[in-house]
């Protein structure tokens, strides 16, 4: 057998960002030996990036809120495909997961009688989302970090995971190389949990990092996992749009949470124009309400710029589209305008939104304190993911669990703003805690000697194709442009079926694929890596929008462009079939328990 | 579009040589970019440490014409093109391929900082109450993203190698951090003193001039650090006259 690094786990955590944090945290909790294995160095994570804040419902500023209100909202802007169970569960609980970031460490901005402050967001009814500035992921992963440390964790940066190994059906360990040397380690454990974040590198505007390249879904996918509601992937509303090398770096919603307002090129507020009319009770009928709500009057609804992201990205579409766009092919994102309602409105920007001052500032030349920001829709999120049982996160194999962004389940075709962070917490210590409990009452797995040989193998194949002229950039840099017009934001069938047929030509090419060089920290061969996962993940993503033929929550059909109630009935499951093809199949959504269906209709009023 | 020539450290565990390589440039990119351009075209192999592109995760740090930067936040138009820009690893630390250097010493650092240890909650279900005028310095510590810029120009550790005793500027915003945190009840000040050798730093202000988040890392940190184990080890009795005179410790 290869030359390889052999370490021992009861769990086995891949991915750093917060699920993963917080799922090691809660592995370590219950005296389990935890491993966790990161892509990159310990605390650079995607979540860093997350700006708004984290939903939990406090009640500190509006004391009406509470978790039923939270659960409708989630499951209102999911567009009822959630599965329900999660939504209750992330309601409930997400609250003390808040408060135990504070006990450990994190200092959220206070209301005025020491509390944690929250702010409005997105299809929350009320504030709701606890926050820094707008850097609360930086403050959350640096937190669940400095905790980690001292839990007796044994931490693999820059380690990259392959392949997942069984045994007999359950899972027995991972197959990983290191980025410093190349070299390849064999975890052994009693349970994995998957923690890796989106898929957002298969597009070619996106507020993602270059690690998510879908490797969690991959992985579950190929160990026989099903995957569900893939057709289902956030545009974010507001990316930048300028200049071009910036394109699609996130503007956190909190500028609309504080007052900002979206306009077009006659400096008309279009979000008046087309509000849905399950949001109609809730959302201003006056840009005067509007702004009262945003200053946290009880009296005033919210103005239509906090409507959901799925519909706001596709009026600032069609605002493009029909020619009404700013000169580089956005909106306008205005929070400058406030100076006519409050003092010292350049502070109050800075204080609120320090890292959007700096961002435009520094990349941009824009001061946003005087100066309206362009913007656009941004790949940001994919709801879809490794589907999971609501209370554990097992998936479908055993022994393999997932939380955070590459599970399923939780925001059905739409997530709210700061459901995120807390769905991170929330899940992320279930999927700990239940890891633990299946590793330890299910020992005695074993790892395949020849599984991992074929592995290796595997993956050392483009060095030996050192002189193709496939090379691994241009064929990722194509997949993103491919997804980008064919599978992006308004989707067509004959553009989608042109696109699963180019598909099947890059995953040709990408066999192909070769790299230069030695193995060590060599991001082509890292790149060509991850090839495979992004290639897969969209022939995924392409399919199951290609079965839905409706509009719904972030998959919009420009054939298909008003919701159909008998696609209401189902999530699009998908899994690898005995040929290894990829099977699809339309799986009814179970019924809402009476409790949780008459909390929905309370709450539609 | 101007073709500009980048000189780009390449090589493994400090052996290496500076190589040219061009890029086109663009209006508003950054020297990030046209590593990623390189890196496409001309190097598939080329060694760069990224993630989130934005300024937000301190992974892309390197020298450039000299000067520690995040690559992602340099602008080409804030850089001389008449000559080749340079692109060098962080001195400050182990090399190991191109761009990239080793780390670690930081992760292990920080282990060894007295953790977080809170009060008992102040309410009773288990929270507490701080005021934002309280925690807002606090909070200026936490915006460190650790891209690690002040360690890699701190002399003490670049010139002098000091990393066995001295923890160095960003793990003294992390102490700090925690000793002003409202709720914090543990005290580092023998620590800093004598295992981390606060007394090393003298306050040539290298590390706040680099700092991408602006954080005033010697004058809200580091001085009033310094000032404490002064306070706490060496004066007991001015510290009591000050203590009568009602002077507020820093």
């Amino acid at each position: 057998m290869s030359m390889v690094e052999r370490v021992s786990h009861d769990v086995l955590v891949i991915g750093a960002g917060g699920a993963g944090l917080r799922a090691a945290i809660a592995a370590a909790a219950t005296g389990a030996r935890v491993g966790l294995v990161c892509k990159s160095l310990l605390g650079k994570a995607h979540t860093v990036m997350a700006e708004g804040g984290m939903a939990a419902a406090m009640g500190h500023v509006d004391d009406r809120d509470n978790w039923r209100v939270h659960f409708a909202d989630t499951m209102r802007g999911g567009q009822y495909m959630n599965n329900w169970r999660m939504a209750e569960l992330h309601a409930k609980e997400a609250p003390d997961r808040v408060r135990e970031l504070e006990a450990w460490g994190a200092v959220f901005d206070r209301t005025a009688d020491g509390r944690i402050l929250q702010r409005n967001f997105g299809g929350h009814r009320y504030p709701r989302l606890a926050h820094v500035g707008d850097r609360t992921g930086l403050e959350m992963i640096r937190t669940l970090q400095d905790h980690a440390i001292h839990q007796g964790i044994d931490v693999h940066m820059e380690v990259t995971v392959v392949r997942l190994l069984m045994d007999g059906g359950r899972v027995a360990g991972v197959l990983a190389y290191d980025r410093e040397r190349g070299r390849f380690k064999v975890f052994s454990c009693g349970a994995v949990v998957l923690a890796t974040g989106g898929v957002g590198r298969a597009f070619k505007i996106t507020s993602n990092s270059w690690e998510y390249t879908a490797d969690g879904q991959a992985l579950a996918y190929e160990a026989g996992a099903e995957l569900m509601d893939m057709e289902f992937v956030q545009f974010h509303p507001t990316g930048m749009v300028w200049p071009p090398s910036v394109k699609g770096i996130l503007v956190t919603e909190g500028v609309r949470g504080e007052g900002g307002v979206l306009r077009n090129s006659q400096g008309k507020r279009f979000m008046f124009d087309d509000i849905p009319e399950n949001y109609r009770n809730q959302t201003a009928d006056s840009e005067e309400e509007g702004w009262r709500y945003t200053q946290g009057d009880k009296s005033a609804r919210r103005p239509p710029e906090l409507l959901t992201r799925d519909h706001v990205a596709r009026c600032i579409q069609r605002e493009v589209r029909e020619g009404r766009g700013s000169p580089h092919g956005g909106v306008y994102l205005d929070i400058a305008w406030i100076k006519e309602r409050i003092p010292k409105a350049q502070d109050h920007i800075k204080k609120k939104l320090p890292s959007m001052y700096h961002q435009f500032m520094q990349l941009a030349n824009i001061d946003i304190t005087t100066t309206p920001m362009e913007v656009g829709p941004t790949t940001h999120y994919i709801m879809g993911g490794i589907r999971v049982d609501g209370d554990s996160q097992m998936s479908t194999v055993p022994g393999l669990f997932a939380a955070g962004e590459c599970a399923a389940g939780l925001h059905g075709a739409n997530r709210l703003g700061g459901n995120s962070l807390s769905d991170l917490l929330v899940f992320g210590k279930r999927a700990g805690e239940y890891a633990a409990r299946f590793a330890a009452e299910h020992p005695g797995a074993t790892v395949s000697n020849s599984e991992v040989d074929g592995a290796v193998a595997a993956a050392l194949s483009p060095f030996e194709r050192a002189g193709s002229a496939e090379q691994p950039y241009r064929i990722q840099h194509e997949l993103q442009d491919l997804m980008q017009d064919l599978v992006g934001i308004v989707r067509k069938e004959e553009e989608m079926r042109r696109a699963l047929d180019a598909l099947q030509g890059l995953k040709a090419r990408a066999r192909d694929v070769g790299v230069a060089g030695n193995r060590e920290y060599n991001p082509g061969w890292h790149t060509a890596l991850d090839l495979a996962n992004l290639l897969t993940i969209s022939e995924a993503i392409a399919l199951a929008a290609v079965e839905r033929k409706e509009s719904r929550g972030g998959h919009f059909r420009d054939d298909y462009p008003d919701k159909d109630s008998n696609y209401a009935k189902f999530n699009i499951v998908m899994r690898k079939g005995s040929g290894g093809e990829m099977e699809l199949e339309r799986r009814p959504i179970p019924p809402l328990p009476q409790e949780l269906a008459g909390i929905i209709e309370e709450q539609k009023s | 579009m101007t073709a500009t020539t980048f000189r780009i450290w390449r090589g493994e565990k400090g052996n290496g040589a500076f190589a040219d390589y061009t890029a086109d440039i663009t209006e508003g990119m950054v020297v990030l970019d046209a590593m990623h351009q390189i890196q496409a075209d001309n190097a598939n192999d080329l060694a760069i440490r990224w993630n989130c592109k934005a300024g937000k995760c301190g992974s892309c740090s390197a020298e450039i014409n000299g000067m520690p930067k995040l690559m992602c936040m340099t602008r080409m138009d804030e850089l001389p093109t008449d000559k080749p820009i340079t692109v060098e690893p962080m001195r400050a630390f182990p090399h190991i391929r191109d761009l990239v250097t080793d780390v670690s010493w930081n992760f292990e650092v920080k282990k060894r900082i007295k953790k977080f240890t809170p009060r008992p909650p102040d309410a009773p279900d288990g929270t507490w109450r701080m005021v934002q005028e309280d925690v807002d310095r606090v909070q200026e510590f936490r915006k460190c993203i650790e891209c690690f810029l002040c360690q890699d120009v701190c002399h003490v550790l670049r010139d002098h190698h000091k990393h066995d005793e001295f923890i160095g500027p960003r793990y003294f915003v992390y102490s700090a951090a925690l000793e002003m945190h409202p709720l914090d009840t543990a005290d580092r000040l023998k620590d800093l003193k004598e295992d981390q050798a606060i007394g090393y730093c003298n306050i040539t202000k290298c590390c706040t001039k680099v700092c991408p988040e602006h954080i005033t890392i010697t004058d809200n940190a580091i001085i009033p650090l310094k000032e404490r184990v002064v306070d706490e080890f060496y004066d007991p009795l001015m510290k009591l006259v000050r203590l009568v005179r009602g002077k507020p410790r820093s």
